[in-house]
């Protein structure tokens, strides 16, 4: 009878023993940190023109100030109708862009400077995204250049700056990335 | 001297206050649970995104809304034709794309319109999607790409 009753007494003495607490929430903590991916999206980012109306023409752009990029089913590049490389396309948007009407093949100037880029509708999305993304790095590498005149480091840093100061974009302003897809051709 | 001698004493047993351990684990915990984003589409084209160097990071995530582009997956790991998905539902009809994403504009007009393409897809559907996005009026895209490998 005794150690019936001594029992009895310690079960009510009794408590959840929180010592263990910790080490729950450690595992708790180690399964969410595991399982969470912080993936931040990248991608490339662009601005489709708006519709226009049935009867609207596009606006017009001199034949000299819009270089023409064309990319076959094959991937094989045109740039002005000349043969050439998907690597070349930078040089060619920034020589074109940065003319000034100095060469009569490039642009008259900067306002002025159309980069159209056509593909067929059998040309595989990985070269499409190769010659859009040379396109925007002859951009990026110009406005860096740009930047660097103006005294800040690069491109980022005087973003960062005008961001900051809610100032006027003043090197978007002056070389625009004027890129127009053009529609494919049925092939 | 006592007090000094005291001091020392009293410095020399430090420990570090275990009880409020479990809170900041909870803490910890709760920031985790917060920030973790549980995949809620599942996607049924194969997306196997290109690579490029003129990329850009989307911060706003609430902007953004995916357009699927790719081959769909059948079962036995085989590919089937290429098609678009939307959110959980494969596009069967292009022309449809641009009432779901005027919808989608008018619940937040600064949508970003991520595509998400395979690699291997050809163009002329990609320029379908795209001209049912200008129809719809969401100008701003993002061609999805991953970092290139150096």
């Amino acid at each position: 009878m005794a150690g019936l009753l001594k029992k009895k007494k310690e079960r009510e003495g009794g408590e959840i023993p929180t010592a263990s607490m910790a080490d729950i929430a450690f595992l708790l903590l180690i399964f969410f940190l595991v399982t969470t991916t912080i993936n931040v999206d990248t991608g490339i980012g662009m601005t489709l023109p708006p519709k226009l109306d049935e009867n609207q023409e596009p606006p017009p752009v001199k034949e000299r100030n819009m270089l023409k990029i064309l990319v076959n089913a094959e991937g094989r590049v045109l740039i002005e109708d000349i043969p050439s490389a998907v690597p070349r396309v930078r040089e060619e948007v920034k020589k074109h862009t940065l003319n000034e009407g100095e060469d009569p093949r490039y642009a008259e100037s900067m306002a002025q400077a159309v980069v159209s880029f056509k593909t067929d509708r059998q040309t595989p999305y990985e070269i499409y995204i190769d010659v859009i993304d040379e396109i925007w790095m002859a951009y990026f590498e110009m406005w860096d250049a740009e930047a660097r005149a103006m005294g800040y480091p690069d491109y980022a840093t005087y973003r960062d700056y005008i961001d900051e100061n809610d100032e006027e974009n003043l090197i978007r302003k002056k070389i625009k990335a004027q890129i127009s897809i053009a529609e494919p051709d049925a092939g | 001297m006592s007090t000094h001698f005291q001091k020392k004493s009293a410095k020399s047993s430090p420990s570090i206050p275990m009880a409020s351990m479990p809170d900041i684990i909870f803490m910890l915990i709760i920031f985790f649970m917060v920030t973790t984003v549980l995949r809620e589409t599942e996607i049924q084209v194969r997306t196997t995104l290109p690579r490029a160097e003129a990329l850009t990071k989307i911060d706003q995530k609430r902007l953004v809304s995916y357009v699927y582009l790719g081959p769909i997956k059948l079962p036995d790991n085989q590919l089937g034709d290429t098609s678009v998905q939307i959110d959980d539902v494969l596009i069967d009809d292009t022309p449809s794309i641009r009432n779901i994403m005027y919808r989608k504009l008018l619940e937040q007009p600064k949508l970003i319109v991520s595509i998400r393409a395979d690699e291997s897809s050809e163009m002329g559907i990609v320029i379908d999607v795209q001209q049912e996005l200008r129809e719809a009026g969401t100008l701003r895209i993002n061609y999805s790409s991953k970092p290139e490998l150096l």
